[in-house]
């Protein structure tokens, strides 16, 4: 085995050495994407996420798991400063995006949304927009206007979302005019065309039926070869099958973190385990 | 990315923010202007009609022009008349039709009623003005106040209609239901139990129906046709507030236009006291 | 006020009360039948007086204006003479002067209303929309006859200095080539109106914003657009068809508005050349003359005046309720 393929081993493996507790999957920190250090949220008095620390790998898939209600979509929104929509929403802690504080001053939350593009649980393409210029409507914001780039944009990017085959003689319909399942890979699309470094999705599926889900988990294994990205799910079963690693969040904590198939099999927490087996959620 | 290319970017993001801040600013701009024509009419209002207002000028008779003092006692009483007048006439048949297009609801003919209330609030009151003219001014051979009353009449059926309406919708049909499981008719059903609940929002629409029909000069032009004495005889002309002003700003007495400020003032206090009443209203229902 | 049980309590214990609650069964069958179905009759009864009254409105109009129709026919409309003295109507000057001043009228108002919506909407946190919502509501209930007061006294004034100044630099310009001393005219017209609209398009603009849809504007906004971009890209076209019915229903109002553009829009019957130039509109010739018509064609031909004023608001308002009623599914109620 070369270097890189012993670091691999050692990232993805569990417990080969004794680790420090908590931060027990600790990669090389080169291939930390995202690192969040001590987040809270506060809406108005309520906090709904509580001093949370992890480390989101770079081109993995992480799932946030946990019951209704437990700060899974309040966290993930904290990524892209999301939240910031809603007011009333107050932020302690850092996000750092390759080592730089998403929050840090002067920083607008314009251009990290460039970096970090979000798919959310309904499918939201602008119902006043036809196919091809949903897929551009970000990148046309910031680019150039050229006819021929904007082509290739939209052919590139209903490729990589698995959706071009099925709508590349349509591209002028309205948006809207797809199924569910073809929608919410229409928005994939349109947020991979601004080339995100990190993808968001929040709960992505559950609005879909189990066939559209799968070719959406199909496609998720697909992108996290040139994307990294974290998955919200309330579906364990979706977690299992699509993420490296895992977060399970309760009440606005961060329970326990780490290997996918290490939560699933062999939790270190009890709450966790509790919550796997379906004893609680 | 080659640096000219990040140069340019981040000339074009600049732009973006500074297109945003424009924009903004723009937009405030455009609240600004509007709240300050509210407040720039509302203050002349006051400045030029308060002082005049007085106890006399509420309760006198006007005098020729020329002489000072007298009032407007006439035109006050004159609106009254026939805006209760209107309203009697207008209450039932827009509280009646609302009730039927919400509890009797028949598949077309009710929908069309309330699109029709909609579209009548958009005929101009001079036509108003016209259709009671040709219906009672022309008939009983002149002008009179029962008269201005229809046409005020037709100005307010809509907006109470439309009123009610909605307020009939906002009462769960819970209610209802559980009326008629008890074996209340339904005539029974929808006056004792409907009628009372949205009570609160129908009395507001009345008041906002009176409060608009209060302002409308234009229909009493040729129907009620303004009256310098006092009368109480609704056969026969009648002076209104809003003719009155018409009236005095078009005359050429300086007097008669500072009694047209104080008319004004008078109608305005009015109109801004039923706003706040019928928003307590509301409000209060809203805190259920 | 009162939670759903104690309503229901309160509202049945009334009823109960009274019910017959002595009678036999059959009787009571009897009795409630007998009693639906005068109530049924007796409301059906009231709603089919507002049938009654419109279909009363358009025929008094049309038999008012009977006689001026079979003298003058449709030359009516293109006539350019209004001459009561040679029993000569013709009401075009009249039609463009209405038309002109309720389109300038609009072009003011639209960008400020559409403005003022949108900040309120977007830029207004939400315990302080009610706040500047409300004296837009409150300008929009004053009665037209303050705004004529106003109007003449205040801002006419005002106009008139703005027409001079505008004469003695740009005199050359058609459109300020006329009668700048009167300060009544075209221009002040306009601008009252424009005033008298900006409120009811605000109103109605900020409640069809209102109705966009937050994940559209959030899936904007995770694009990295900025919240302006946000608005323009998605907000204005997702409401773009509200939006038109409310400027449609402006413009409804800004042509059947009398008193305000009576008393600053100028009297002449002759066809406007300027922004200057004073001329009636349909409302205010009605307004004016009616009053002074001596004989039976005069009158005739002001009540055709007024039915085909009326033709024209109602075609509008239709028009608007038809877009904003398919856009809001009726979320939005549209009286003033």
């Amino acid at each position: 085995m070369n270097n890189e393929g012993y670091a691999l081993d050692e990232s993805r493996g569990g417990g080969m050495e004794p680790r420090t507790p908590e931060r027990a999957q600790q990669p090389e920190p080169e291939s930390i994407r995202i690192e969040v250090d001590g987040l809270s949220v506060y809406y108005g008095k309520t906090r709904a996420v509580k001093n949370v620390s992890l480390a989101i790998k770079s081109r993995k898939v992480t799932a946030i798991i946990g019951p209704s209600g437990c700060g899974k979509s309040t966290f993930i929104r904290c990524l892209n400063r999301m939240h910031e929509v809603t007011p009333g929403a107050r932020v302690e802690g850092k996000v750092l995006l390759d080592g730089s504080d998403v929050y840090g001053p002067g920083i607008d939350p314009v251009e990290v949304r460039r970096k970090i593009g979000m798919v959310f649980q309904k499918p939201n393409p602008f119902p006043t927009m036809s196919i091809h210029d949903n897929v551009v409507a970000g990148f046309r914001l910031n680019g150039t206007g050229d006819r021929h780039l904007i082509q290739e944009k939209v052919e590139k990017s209903l490729r990589a979302a698995a959706l071009w085959d099925e709508v590349k003689d349509q591209l002028h319909e309205p948006g809207t005019s797809l199924s569910g399942g073809q929608q919410q890979r229409l928005c994939i699309a349109r947020a991979l065309a601004v080339e995100p470094e990190v993808m968001l999705m929040d709960e992505p599926c559950s609005a879909l039926d189990p066939i559209a889900t799968a070719k959406i988990e199909e496609l998720i294994h697909e992108l996290k070869e040139s994307v990294t990205i974290v998955i919200v799910t309330h579906n364990m079963q979706q977690a299992a099958r699509v993420s490296d690693f895992t977060a399970f969040f309760y009440m606005g904590e961060l329970v326990e973190f780490g290997i996918t198939s290490k939560i699933f099999t062999n939790p270190d927490k009890q709450q966790t385990e509790d919550y796997i087996t379906g004893r609680f959620g | 990315m080659s640096d000219v290319n990040a140069a340019a970017s981040r000339r074009r993001f600049l732009r973006r923010k500074v297109t945003e801040r424009l924009a903004v600013g723009g937009m405030f701009l455009c609240a600004g202007v509007t709240i300050f024509f509210l407040v720039t009419i509302l203050g002349y209002v006051l400045y030029h009609g308060a002082a005049a207002v007085n106890w006399e000028f509420l309760t006198s008779l006007p005098l020729p022009p020329g002489e000072n003092g007298g009032g407007i006692l006439n035109a006050l009483i004159g609106s009254a008349m026939v805006v209760l007048c209107a309203a009697a006439m207008a209450v039932p048949i827009g509280l009646g039709a609302a009730v039927f297009v919400n509890e009797f609801p028949t598949a077309g003919f009710g929908r069309f009623v309330r699109f029709l209330a909609e579209v009548l609030t958009g005929v101009p009151s001079i036509v108003v003005g016209l259709f009671a003219y040709a219906l009672v001014v022309r008939p009983l051979g002149g002008f009179s106040g029962f008269s201005g009353s229809v046409a005020y009449a037709f100005i307010m059926i809509p907006i109470i209609l439309i009123s009610a309406h909605e307020a009939f919708r906002l009462v769960p049909d819970s209610l209802r239901e559980a009326s008629l499981a008890l074996g209340i008719p339904k005539w029974r059903t929808i006056l004792r139990v409907v009628l009372p609940v949205s009570s609160r929002a129908l009395l507001t629409g009345v008041v906002l129906a009176i409060s608009r029909a209060l302002g409308e000069a234009a229909p009493m032009l040729f129907t009620a046709f303004g009256n310098p004495y006092l009368s109480f005889n609704m056969g026969k002309p009648i002076a209104t507030v809003p003719l009155l002003i018409y009236t005095y700003a078009t005359a050429p007495y300086e007097d008669w236009h500072q009694k047209a400020w104080a008319a004004s003032f008078v109608l305005l206090v009015f109109v801004l006291f039923t706003s706040v009443l019928t928003r307590a209203f509301l409000r209060g229902k809203s805190h259920e | 006020m009162q939670s759903e049980p104690q309503a229901i309590k309160r509202a049945l214990g009334r009823t109960l009360i009274r019910s017959s609650a002595g009678k036999t069964r059959t009787r009571d069958a009897r009795v409630i039948n007998l009693g639906d179905r005068v109530f049924y009759i007796a409301t059906r009864t009231l709603a089919s007086c507002v049938i009654l009254l419109a279909l009363l409105l358009v025929g008094d109009l049309f038999r008012g204006a009977w006689e001026s129709i079979g003298q003058f026919g449709l030359k009516f409309l293109i006539g350019t003479t209004w001459d009561p003295v040679a029993r000569q109507f013709g009401t075009l000057p009249t039609i463009i002067g209405t038309l002109v001043k309720a389109t300038i009228g609009l072009l003011l108002a639209v960008p400020i209303s559409i403005g003022a919506a949108l900040f309120i909407t977007f830029y207004v946190p939400k315990w302080l929309r009610p706040i500047i919502s409300y004296p837009i509501e409150l300008l929009a209930g004053i009665p037209s006859i303050v705004f004529g007061l106003w109007g003449l006294f205040v801002m006419v004034p005002v106009i008139r200095v703005v027409q001079i100044w505008l004469k003695a630099h740009f005199g050359w310009f058609f459109l300020f080539d006329g009668p700048a001393v009167y300060g009544v005219g075209v221009l002040s017209g306009s601008v009252i109106l424009a005033i008298m609209v900006v409120p009811i398009i605000t109103a109605i603009s900020r409640d069809i914003l209102l109705t966009v849809p937050r994940l559209q504007i959030e899936g904007m906004l995770a694009l990295g657009a900025t919240k302006w971009e946000a608005i323009w890209k998605v907000a204005l076209p997702y409401a773009r068809v509200g939006l038109v019915g409310a400027v449609i229903l402006g413009l409804g109002r800004a042509i059947g508005e009398t008193m305000a553009v009576t008393m600053v829009g100028g009297n002449s019957f002759d066809l406007i050349h300027s922004l200057f130039d004073p001329v009636h509109s349909m409302a205010s010739q009605i307004a004016s003359e009616f009053t002074e018509a001596t004989y039976s064609l005069y009158v005739s031909s002001l009540i055709y005046v007024g039915l085909v004023l009326f033709g024209i608001t109602i075609c509008i308002s239709l028009l608007a309720q038809l877009l904003i009623w398919r856009l809001s599914k009726g979320k939005v109620a549209i009286f003033e």
